[in-house]
C-alpha cells in the first residue's frame, strides 16, 4: 500500500513555487540567485467595483447612452471625472465617484474597478529561480532541512532559529520572550494563551515554531503578522522527536518558516526550511512511499498519536483493532520502546 | 462497449470517494447478477497524488489480487470489453464524491420560491451556498458583483420566473452574474445552470455564455407557481458536477473515457436507486436511504409522488470535520457518547481528524467519539432533510419523521461499525423513526454504485438487491408515546415457523430485542399500553408477518423525539445499557 510522506528531513532539494493571487509583473528571471526578502513579482489587485448606470442617470435608451460615454475599457479616471454627458439646454452628466480604471462598457453602463492596492510578492525562500511562470511568479530551488508542519497561519518569513523549548512537551509562556529574541524564529513547544502570541508579536519575533496549536488559539493566531506554524497538531501534543532533534540541532543558523494554508488538494503545507550550503543538488525527497519493514513512521491517530517509530512488519490481511474495527495494519515498534499495531492509514512515513 | 447487459457482460464499478476508492465487480454467477467481491485503496484526489484514477487503478489491482483475475493491462489501464481469456470486463461505471465542496452561488427571483428550488438543487450535489441573490437582496448591483467575486463560485444556478412569466426582473439578477463572471480569470469563471423561465433562453445566452466557463438549461423547476420539478434540473446538474470535477481533478477524464460517460455523483445515484426503489415497492410508507461518509451525509427519500435527494458536505466526516461546530455545539456531539470525554478533547479531535479523513479509529475512546460525531452529523442531515419531505408524507405525528420501510443504511461511518448493533443503535439514535420498519446496512455500499449501473441495465440492480449482498439488522419497532421512565408501553409475541413463541414487554426508556435470525420469518402480534402509536393509530395493536436480521426484532421504547437524560452520568449509563443491549459492549 502507498504510504503518505511527512518530510522531515535533514538535507533535501527543495522546490517551491512562489505565484501572485493575480497577473501582474515578475521581476526576476530564470537562474537568477535571490534572496529571502527579495521583491520577485508584483501586481495591483481591485477590491471593490462600482456600476455606473449611465442610461439611467441619463433617462435615455442604453444604445444612445453608449454613443455618449467618454471613456473606454483600461482607461485609468479620477473621481469627479466626466464619465458620460446628455443633450439638451440642460444636460445631466455622469462623474467617476472615485478613483479607479474602466473594467467594462456596454449596455448604457459603465463598470470601474476602485481600491486597488498593490501587491507585493516576496522570495520567501532563498535559492535559484529554475522556472518563471509568466505574469504569476516563480518556481525557486534551495536546498537544506526541511520540516513539514500540519497547520500554519498563512504568513512568511525567515531569521535565525533560537530555542526555547527545552524538550519536546515544552510550554512557551509570555515571560520568556525578551529583547534578544527580537528577529529570531522560535522553537517554541505549545502555546496555551493569546497573551503569548502578543507578547511574541510586540517584540516582534519572524515566527514560531509550535508542537501543536489549541483550537480555541486559531482566530488570534491567524490575525498575528509573523507566521506559526504547528507541527503535530491540535490541543496538547508534543512535537514529535524527528522534528524537534532537527529544529534544535540548527539553531542560530537561518530558518524560513512558510506557515502556508494546509491544501490537500494542491499540497501546499506550512514548513520550515533550513537552506544550507552545498556543493552538489542533493536529491528530491520522495512524496510517496511503500509500506514496508524498517520505514520510520508517525501515528496519526492514538494510539501513541504524534509518536514516531519504525515499522516492524505488515500484517498480512485484516487485523482486529482494538476499536473492533479490522483494517490492514502494521506493526510499530514506538521510540519508547513499545510496540503497537495500528492501521496502515493512521501512518505516515517520515523522511 | 455494449450497450446492454442483458447478456449477462460483467459491470466494475469504481466509487472515488473523499478517503477511499473501492473497486466492486457485478457478474452473472448461475443465471443471475450478483456482487462479486471488491478492493479498495485511499484516494489519490489529494496531494501529493492529484489524480484520482491512480487510486482506482490501485483499488482495481486489490481487486484483481482478491479475484485471481486480470482487469488491468501492462499500462494499467482498464481492459474493456472482457477479453476470450477471461481478462477484463464489459463495462464500467463511476460514481464521485470526493473533492473540494462546490462553492455554488445560488440566485432566485422569490426568496421562498424559486430561491428556495435553488437551494434544493444545489443541495442535491455535493455544494456549498456562499452566496444567494433574489428581488429582496437590497443591494446595489456593484455590491453583488463584489458578492459574487468574493465567493469564487464553481457554479451559478439561477431560477425564478414562471414559464412566459417575469422576464425584466430575471434579466436585472444576470447583470450581476454576467459581470462578475466576466470580472474573473478565465479559468476560474463558474459553471451556470439556468433552470427558470423558459422563455428566457434567449436573453440569458447573451448575459452569460461568453462570460461562464460553459452556460446550462433544464426545464423550469418552477413552471408555475403551484408547481416544482427538481428532476430535470437535478440530472443537468449531475453533467455539470463531473465537468466541474474535470476541470477541478486530473484522472476524471480518464475514468469518463473509460466508462463511456457512466459518471456520476455518488449521492445522485443513490438518489435514482431510492427512486427506482419507492416506484417498484410502493407503498403507504417512504424509503429512506442514509449514507454517512467522509464527503458528505446524503439523505434520499421516496414517496409515492416524490423523491428528495440532500447532500451535506458540511456533516461529512472528512476535511469538513470542523465546520461542524458551526452547525452543532460540542456538548450537542458528547450528549451520544458512552464514556466520559471532555469538550477539549473532542474538539481537539474534531481538528485533527480534518487533516486524516481517511484516519480510522483504532482505539475504543477514539471510536466512541467518532460515533458521537457520526450521530449528531447523521441527526443534524436528518433535521435539515426533513423539512423537503413531501408534507403529504404518512406520519404518526406532524414533528416527527415520516413513516419508513425500509430504511437503507451505508457509508463509511455506518459500514465501519464494528458490530451491527452498533451501526443500528446510531441509526436510531440519528435517525428517530417510527412506526415499523427494517433496517438494512449496505455494508458493502453498494447501492450508489447499483444506482450508477440501472444506467446500462436495469436488471442488475434488481437481482444483485434480491441476492442478499444487503445485510438485514432486523425489524425495528419505535412506538411513539408519552410516558415515565420504566413505564410498561407495549407487549409483544413473536411466533416463529416453527411454531414456538417469544415474548417481550417493552417498557419506557429502554430497548429489547426478540431473536428471529436471517432467513427466518414469524408473526409479531403487538399490543400497545399508554396510547402508544407504532404506526396503527394511537392505543391500537396489530399483527404482521416480520423478517429476521442480524438482530432480529428490535423494540426501540426510548420515546420520539428522543429525549437524553440531561444529567451526563445517568445518560452515559443508560446508553452504555442500550449498546448492551444491541450487542455492543
Amino acid at each position: 500500500m502507498q504510504a503518505p510522506v511527512n518530510h522531515i528531513t535533514g538535507f533535501t532539494a527543495i522546490v517551491r513555487e512562489r505565484v501572485l493571487p493575480v497577473d501582474g509583473t515578475v521581476f526576476v528571471r530564470l537562474n537568477q540567485k535571490i534572496n529571502s526578502s527579495e521583491v520577485i513579482a508584483e501586481a495591483k489587485m481591485a477590491r471593490e467595483h462600482v456600476l455606473l448606470d449611465v442610461a439611467r442617470a441619463l433617462r435615455m435608451h442604453p444604445d444612445r447612452a453608449n454613443r455618449l460615454i467618454k471613456c473606454k475599457i483600461d482607461d485609468r479616471i479620477q473621481a469627479g471625472a466626466e464619465i458620460a454627458v446628455g443633450k439638451g439646454l440642460f444636460p445631466r452628466e455622469v462623474l467617476a465617484p472615485r478613483d479607479g480604471r474602466v473594467v467594462a462598457v456596454g449596455g448604457g453602463q459603465v463598470l470601474m474597478e476602485v481600491n486597488e492596492t498593490k501587491i507585493e510578492l516576496r522570495a520567501g525562500i532563498p535559492g535559484m529561480v529554475v522556472e518563471v511562470i509568466e505574469n504569476r511568479g516563480v518556481l525557486i530551488q534551495t536546498a537544506g532541512a526541511l520540516i513539514q508542519g500540519v497547520w500554519g497561519n498563512g504568513r512568511i518569513d525567515s531569521g535565525p532559529l533560537m530555542n526555547l523549548a527545552e524538550k519536546t512537551d515544552s510550554v512557551l509562556t509570555s515571560s520568556a520572550l525578551d529583547v534578544s529574541l527580537r528577529g529570531a524564529v522560535l522553537l517554541a513547544g505549545m502555546v496555551k494563551d493569546a497573551e503569548t502570541l502578543k507578547a511574541a508579536a510586540e517584540l516582534p519575533v519572524r515566527g514560531l515554531i509550535l508542537s501543536s496549536i489549541y483550537p480555541s488559539l486559531i482566530p488570534q493566531a491567524r490575525e498575528m503578522r509573523y507566521p506559526i506554524i504547528a507541527t503535530d497538531g491540535f490541543g496538547p501534543m508534543s512535537m514529535n522527536s524527528a522534528a524537534y532533534k532537527l529544529l534544535s540541532t540548527n539553531i542560530k543558523r537561518e530558518a524560513v518558516i512558510n506557515a502556508e494554508i494546509y491544501n490537500r488538494y494542491t499540497g501546499a503545507r506550512p514548513e520550515v526550511i533550513i537552506p544550507l550550503p552545498i556543493s552538489s543538488d542533493p536529491p528530491t525527497a520522495n512524496e510517496v512511499e511503500t509500506f514496508a519493514a524498517g520505514l520510520q513512521v508517525r501515528m496519526r491517530r492514538p494510539p501513541a498519536i504524534g509518536m514516531i517509530g519504525s515499522i516492524v512488519s505488515i500484517k498480512p490481511g485484516s487485523t482486529l483493532l482494538p476499536s473492533g474495527l479490522r483494517a490492514p495494519a502494521a506493526e510499530v515498534k514506538l521510540e519508547n520502546g513499545e510496540t503497537v499495531v495500528a492501521p496502515l492509514v493512521n501512518l505516515e512515513v517520515v523522511g | 462497449m455494449p450497450s446492454s447487459l442483458v447478456d449477462g457482460n460483467s459491470l466494475l464499478a469504481l466509487d472515488i470517494g473523499a478517503a477511499n476508492t473501492r473497486a466492486v465487480l457485478f457478474d452473472v454467477v448461475e443465471g443471475e447478477y450478483r456482487f462479486v467481491a471488491s478492493g479498495s485503496a485511499p484516494s489519490t484526489v489529494d496531494a501529493p497524488y492529484k489524480d484520482a484514477s491512480e487510486g482506482a487503478r490501485n483499488a482495481i489491482e486489490i481487486l484483481q489480487t482478491i479475484l485471481g483475475k486480470t482487469l488491468l493491462d501492462g499500462t494499467r489501464n482498464l481492459i474493456t470489453p472482457s477479453q476470450p481469456n477471461s481478462m477484463g470486463v464489459d463495462a464500467l461505471v463511476v460514481t464521485l464524491s470526493a473533492g473540494p465542496t462546490i462553492r455554488t452561488v445560488i440566485v432566485g427571483l422569490l426568496k421562498d420560491v424559486s430561491l428556495e428550488s435553488a437551494r434544493q438543487l444545489a443541495e442535491s450535489m455535493y455544494a456549498r451556498i456562499v452566496e444567494k441573490i433574489d428581488m429582496s437582496d437590497h443591494r446595489k448591483p456593484d455590491q453583488q458583483i463584489d458578492g459574487i467575486l468574493r465567493a469564487k463560485p464553481d457554479l451559478v444556478i439561477i431560477a425564478g420566473g414562471t414559464d412566459g412569466g417575469a422576464s425584466r426582473s430575471i434579466q436585472k439578477m444576470l447583470e450581476p452574474v454576467g459581470l462578475a463572471s466576466f470580472l474573473m480569470p478565465e479559468d476560474k469563471r463558474p459553471f451556470v445552470l439556468f433552470a427558470g423561465n423558459e422563455k428566457m433562453g434567449d436573453k440569458v445566452k447573451e448575459s452569460l455564455e461568453a462570460h461562464t466557463a460553459s452556460l446550462h438549461f433544464s426545464p423550469n423547476v418552477r413552471p408555475s407557481l403551484e408547481t416544482e420539478d427538481l428532476d430535470p434540473a437535478q440530472s443537468q446538474l449531475a453533467n455539470i458536477y463531473v465537468d466541474i470535477r474535470k476541470r477541478q481533478i486530473q484522472g476524471v477524464e480518464t475514468l469518463n473515457i473509460w466508462s463511456g460517460g457512466h459518471i456520476m455523483p455518488t449521492g445522485y445515484a443513490t438518489g435514482r436507486m431510492v427512486r427506482f426503489l419507492a416506484k417498484v415497492y410502493a407503498s403507504n410508507k417512504g424509503i429512506l436511504s442514509v449514507d454517512l461518509g467522509a464527503s458528505a451525509a446524503v439523505i434520499s427519500a421516496g414517496f409515492k409522488d416524490k423523491a428528495t435527494l440532500n447532500i451535506y458536505p458540511q456533516f461529512g466526516l472528512g476535511e469538513n470535520l470542523t465546520g461542524l461546530l458551526n452547525h452543532t455545539s460540542l456538548d450537542d456531539i458528547l450528549r451520544w457518547s458512552a464514556l466520559d470525554i471532555s469538550t477539549g478533547v473532542l474538539r481537539d479531535y474534531l481538528h485533527q481528524k480534518s487533516l486524516y479523513p481517511s484516519a480510522i479509529a483504532a482505539t475504543k475512546e477514539d471510536l466512541a467519539i467518532a460515533q458521537s460525531i457520526a450521530r449528531q452529523a447523521l441527526y443534524l442531515a436528518m433535521q435539515s432533510a426533513r423539512r423537503d419531505f413531501p408534507k403529504n408524507a404518512a406520519r404518526i405525528k406532524p414533528n416527527l419523521v415520516p413513516l419508513f420501510e425500509p430504511i437503507l443504511a451505508g457509508g463509511g461511518a455506518l459500514s465501519d461499525a464494528s458490530r451491527p448493533g452498533q451501526g443500528l443503535l446510531l441509526l436510531l439514535d440519528a435517525i428517530q423513526p417510527v412506526g415499523v420498519t427494517t433496517v438494512i446496512l449496505d455494508q458493502n455500499n453498494l447501492l450508489p454504485l447499483l444506482g450508477a449501473a440501472a444506467a446500462q441495465n436495469n436488471i442488475l440492480p434488481v437481482q444483485v438487491l434480491e441476492s442478499g449482498a444487503f445485510l438485514s439488522v432486523g425489524t425495528v419497532v419505535s412506538p411513539v408515546v408519552s410516558a415515565a421512565y420504566g413505564t410498561p408501553i407495549l407487549r409483544a409475541k413473536l411466533s416463529y415457523a416453527n411454531g414456538s413463541e417469544a415474548r417481550a414487554d417493552l417498557k419506557y426508556g429502554s430497548i429489547e430485542i426478540l431473536p428471529l435470525t436471517t432467513g427466518e420469518t414469524g408473526t409479531l402480534e403487538i399490543q400497545t399500553l399508554r396510547n402508544a402509536d407504532v404506526g396503527f393509530g394511537p392505543g391500537r395493536g396489530g399483527k404482521f408477518p416480520v423478517s429476521g436480521g442480524a438482530l432480529g426484532v428490535v423494540f426501540d421504547g426510548r420515546g420520539r423525539p428522543l429525549d437524553l437524560p440531561g444529567d451526563a452520568v445517568r445518560r452515559r449509563e443508560l446508553i452504555k445499557k442500550w449498546s448492551w443491549t444491541l450487542g455492543g459492549e
